[in-house]
């Protein structure tokens, strides 16, 4: 059959090794292990079905642009009022009158984590595609369609956020 | 630079998205603003954090098999070949085309349709029993039979004299209506004379048209339309047609 190999070869070896990549993503976006696993299986299916729209550059970004976007279809048809866009707050001046150094010491692991999930959900992916799978601005900028002063301004803020919260400041 | 410029950039710095010039002018602003400098130093403190490997979510171990089966599913219902369906589509859809056209342009005229009408009419009249409702050579029978039974009075007429008797009367249906059949008969020959209203038809000609062996004459005279249907040869047939002309 037609590129039915080809496409179950391009699977084994460039889609399901990106599976932690993957549900990471995913969990954090929706924050529950159970929705992150249906959204996975979904992108999965979708990446399937759509594999000829991979132009052969990077599979990861390919494949986790996938999952975003299902992960945005997924929140916007079970959880209403969540998609929290918060554009407009002035928190990178106040940022600045806390000159308090933050040492990697008193970073409690959980603490960090309940600061990230508390993030709005566009800080929280650049957050997670940024500081955990290492993705430069321009592939961010790829896989969530949003300009590259988008991508910088989400990350700056999300920063000054994850450190007011981290320092016991209100975020 | 000032800080308030700085501050949006410090983060791009610390990622080294910065290209070289702007990179240049932070690191000179930091080394005289210890605000700045430290913004930069948590920052790179909270990366560390975050990189440290805590954060990251380790997919449970059944979800590679969940996803696998998922997709093992969806090629065994979906194993379809879009390429050859859409080649199959396409097909089909210019062989309906086709065959439209085909039909358009061979569509019979309606005047052939109610030929043929006539024609399977006669057919079903010599089966045993389908020839006539009223069984009469005398036409002070037949034409009182129609009446009531039809909304015109067919003009009925014995031609027994020129050879063509009249042997009786039914009704029958043709083009959508009911009509008054004559049964005529000359020699062996039957003849199915078909004969309905049609009020704003002009005087026309009598055409002959011969279907499956079978002669058909056509004409319209006086507001009625009429329609003669036997295997009795063509020209002894128009003979008769003049006779009901007259």
């Amino acid at each position: 059959m037609y590129g039915s190999a080809r496409r179950e070869q391009f699977f084994e070896t460039h889609v399901v090794p990106h599976m932690g990549a993957a549900y990471n993503l995913a969990r954090w976006l929706t924050r529950n292990d159970h929705d992150a696993e249906d959204v996975v299986q979904e992108a999965y299916l979708r990446a399937f079905r759509f594999w000829e729209s991979f132009r052969g550059a990077d599979a990861r970004a390919w494949l986790l642009a996938i999952v975003r976007n299902t992960c945005f279809t997924w929140l916007q048809q079970n959880r209403k009022p969540s998609l929290e866009l918060v554009e407009d707050m002035p928190d990178l001046k106040s940022a600045q009158a806390n000159p308090e150094a933050l040492l990697l010491a008193n970073v409690d692991a959980e603490m960090l984590r309940r600061a990230v999930e508390e993030l709005p959900l566009e800080f929280r992916e650049a957050i997670v595609l940024r500081e955990l799978e290492g993705f430069s601005y321009k592939e961010i900028s790829s896989i969530t369609s949003a300009p590259i002063g988008t991508v910088m301004s989400r990350l700056a803020r999300a920063r000054t956020r994850l450190q007011k919260a981290l320092q016991g400041g209100a975020a | 630079m000032n800080c308030e410029d700085t501050q949006v950039l410090l983060s791009a710095y610390v990622d080294g998205e910065l290209d070289l010039v702007r990179s240049l002018e932070i690191e000179k602003h930091i080394e005289t603003c210890p605000a700045c400098a430290l913004t930069v130093q948590n920052q790179q403190t909270l990366g560390a954090a975050l990189r440290a490997g805590s954060l990251y979510h380790r997919p449970p171990q059944h979800i590679e098999e969940r996803v696998r089966a998922a997709m093992r599913s969806q090629t065994r219902t979906k194993r379809i070949n879009w390429p050859i369906l859409a080649v199959a589509a396409s097909l089909l859809l210019a062989g309906v085309f086709v065959d439209r056209m085909v039909r358009f342009a061979s569509r019979p005229a309606p005047q052939t349709l109610v030929a043929q009408e006539v024609l399977d009419s006669h057919l079903r009249s010599l089966m045993p029993g389908h020839l006539a409702d009223v069984q009469s050579s005398d036409r002070h029978t037949v034409k009182p039979w129609f009446s009531g039974k039809l909304d015109f009075s067919p003009p009925v007429a014995d031609f027994a004299a020129e050879g063509f008797p009249l042997t009786g009367g039914r009704l029958d249906s043709v083009n959508g209506r009911t009509v008054a059949v004559l049964v005529y008969q000359r020699h062996q020959h039957l003849i199915n004379a078909y004969v309905w209203p049609s009020p704003n038809s002009a005087n026309s000609s009598v055409t002959a048209t011969t279907l499956q062996g079978y002669n058909i004459l056509h004409w319209t005279h006086a507001g009625l339309e009429w329609w003669l249907a036997s295997d009795l040869n063509t020209q002894e047939l128009e003979g008769f047609a003049n006779q009901l002309i007259q």
